[in-house]
């Protein structure tokens, strides 16, 4: 670490910049350098490292200065890494952070990656040896040298009234204004957000009112205004308070949503021997929609409205708590028995085979054995090898 | 259900209720209803004139979703609720946060094989970002936690559990107690724990800290090396950095119990 000097950052006139990476810290030797997490930059003629709150805290290295370097591979709770070894210092080097080091290799840690597309940009450039061919003049340091360069660069680039953006000041200066009109947007985005939040409280008192004059009575409603409440509440998203108990949470869009699902299922719960997961349910569902997607609990609550709609399907509750939507032509008493079936056949089975000689889900086939036991066709062998079934003989 | 508000009597009652009422200033349900639909008209307009000028903040900027996230909680309002909501239709999050849903459940269900159901925050949120590809919005982990919440809904046994300052991420509804939590815990520095660490650590007895890893073995969520040197290490895939470990196939998996 004691190759490095200070420095403003700014490139030379002939100096371009190759890449940069956010979120390396920098190691002397095998030790973490005694900086922050910081931005590294690597241009034709240096390795350049920036402290990312600290814009003053700027550090480089003429890349003369590399001997070879190497990656460290990543391991558990450490981020991969680049070493560098390093050239003696030069006698004339600048002043950097560091006076003296007793290791003469750094390390770049790469915590947010980046390491391979910056390993390979660094093994271009000490391939190239760019720095080589376009010499640069002395390492500006601060002070007057800064001005010159600075004034320099401005006049270049003032041109036709036009200030062209050069070097990392003028990148710097591009992003600084578009944070700006960024904030901008979002101060105003978040002024109209309170405002609308705001109005959207005054429907969900106006709601509650109701739903409490609803409990207490205060006049009759009927079924269609039930409804159309409810509607209401489900455009808004607040939740469904007193009429829940009594007329559930279904609305016409459930019903007809029900209704397509009864459609929709028929094949793929055929193929999965007549039983899926509501999470199977979801993902295929809305994988299938592209947009307009259905919410988790839209689809509970259209397939609770099965039984009611006389639809062909059935929603299902484990006692594991896993929910599934099963065809109603596939009895539960079917399902033992061809549980039992293939257990007995194989003389016993653990969740995973069963799954593999039905075609089923692991997590549907275990449900099943489970059921077994239950009505008691089936007894368990647990043991840390796994969760093994077997006919019940007892 | 038997139909409230018909026939003769119950018009009259009506009638008299609403006379009582009106005398002495309330509103009746019905009344407030039809109002309601009205000021829902209204609203509805304010949130199209908000979409039409910011809808893309809440596409782009997770940390703007946060606070319309929190906002809408504080008044009492879900807007992820139903895809039919407004707040769905006219401002989009509810697609953004449902196809995340969607993404989570396709990852979990991929890596169960490996890891038994169990699945840092941090490993899920980076697969989910390459499975998004490129071009997607961006997803924070604010992001992943409350499309986990809504999944719930589903009955799938998604959980989080509190590990190392992030999350475990559970998507089989194996039964996982505070003893099972707190040695999930213990492993996450290394990877593995064994019966020695839980007795020094946590003070149990040995037959506590044995049966709650032979829970973890037969649910699949840690795997037995019985072969380290010393002891036996129980070794938790869901805790494997990425990068150290390889996949493996469900057929390796099932031949890795001892």
């Amino acid at each position: 670490m004691d190759r490095f000097s200070w420095s403003n950052g700014l490139l030379e006139i002939n100096e371009t910049l190759v890449i940069q990476q956010r979120g390396v810290r920098l190691y002397d030797g095998d030790d973490k350098a005694k900086l922050d997490v910081g931005v590294v930059l690597l241009s034709t003629h240096r390795l350049i490292w920036r402290d990312i709150k600290n814009h003053e805290c700027c550090i480089s290295m003429p890349l003369s200065q590399i001997i070879f370097f190497e990656e460290q591979a990543a391991g558990i709770g450490k981020s991969a890494k680049i070493v560098i070894h390093l050239h003696p210092p030069l006698v004339n080097k600048e002043p950097g952070p560091y006076q003296h080091s007793k290791y003469s290799y750094i390390k770049l840690s790469f915590k947010e990656h980046g390491q391979i597309e910056f390993y390979r940009r660094l093994t271009e450039e000490m391939t190239q040896k760019r720095w080589e061919n376009t010499p640069v003049s002395q390492p500006i340091s601060t002070g007057t040298g800064y001005f010159t360069t600075y004034v320099l660069l401005s006049s270049v680039s003032m041109q036709g009234g036009r200030t062209r953006a050069v070097g990392i000041v003028g990148i710097e200066r591009k992003i600084e204004e578009k944070r700006k009109e960024t904030d901008k947007n979002i101060s105003e985005a978040f002024e109209d957000l309170s405002k609308l939040m705001v109005k959207a409280k005054e429907m969900v008192e106006v709601s509650r009112s109701i739903a409490n004059k609803i409990k207490d009575k205060q006049g009759d409603i009927t079924e269609d205004e039930t409804i159309r409440f409810k509607s209401y509440l489900l455009s808004m998203g607040i939740a469904n308070p007193v009429t829940r108990e009594t007329h559930g949470s279904g609305t016409h869009y459930h019903m007809q949503l029900a209704k397509q699902l009864g459609d929709m299922l028929q094949a793929p719960l055929e193929e999965r021997g007549g039983m899926m997961a509501l999470t199977e349910v979801y993902c295929l569902v809305n994988r299938a929609r592209g947009m307009e997607l259905l919410s988790p609990e839209d689809l509970v609550n259209a397939c609770k409205m099965f039984e009611s709609l006389k639809l062909p399907l059935r929603l299902r509750v484990f006692d594991s708590g896993v929910m599934v939507v099963q065809l109603q032509s596939h009895s539960e008493e079917e399902m033992i028995a061809s549980a039992l079936d293939n257990v007995s056949e194989k003389g016993s089975l653990t969740a995973e085979e069963f799954a593999k000689l039905l075609g089923l889900s692991v997590l549907l086939s275990k449900e099943r054995l489970l059921l077994a036991e239950k009505m008691g066709h089936l007894c368990r062998d647990d043991s840390v090898e796994g969760l093994r079934f077997y006919p019940n003989l007892f | 259900m038997h139909r409230r508000g018909v026939g003769a009597g119950a018009i009259a009652k009506k009638k008299l209720a609403e006379a009582k009422y009106k005398e002495r200033g309330t509103v009746l349900a019905e009344d407030q209803i039809v109002q309601m639909s009205k000021q829902l008209e209204t609203f509805k307009s304010h949130l199209e004139e908000f979409a039409s000028k910011h809808k893309q903040e809440i596409r782009k900027n997770s940390q703007f979703r946060v606070q319309f996230q929190e906002m809408c909680a504080t008044i009492g309002v879900d807007p992820l609720a139903s895809g039919k909501g407004f707040w769905s239709e006219m401002l989009g999050v509810g697609d953004f946060y449902y196809e995340l849903g969607v993404q989570i459940i396709e990852v979990c269900l991929a890596l169960k094989h490996r890891n038994g159901g169990l699945i840092t925050l941090d490993e899920l949120h980076q697969r989910v970002l390459k499975g998004r590809g490129k071009y997607a919005q961006d997803v924070s982990q604010d992001d992943l936690v409350r499309a986990i919440k809504k999944l719930k809904v589903m009955g799938n046994g998604f959980g989080m559990i509190p590990v190392g300052g992030s999350y475990l991420v559970q998507s089989v509804p194996a039964e996982l107690n505070m003893d099972h939590t707190v040695v999930l815990q213990l492993a996450e520095k290394k990877g593995y724990v064994t019966v020695s660490e839980i007795k020094d650590s946590l003070k149990w007895e040995k037959e506590r800290a044995s049966h709650v890893l032979d829970h973890l073995l037969k649910e699949g969520l840690a795997w037995l090396d019985s072969q380290a040197a010393g002891e036996p290490q129980y070794w938790l895939p869901a805790l494997f950095s990425e990068l150290t470990s390889r996949d493996i196939t469900p057929e390796e998996a099932n031949q890795m119990t001892p």
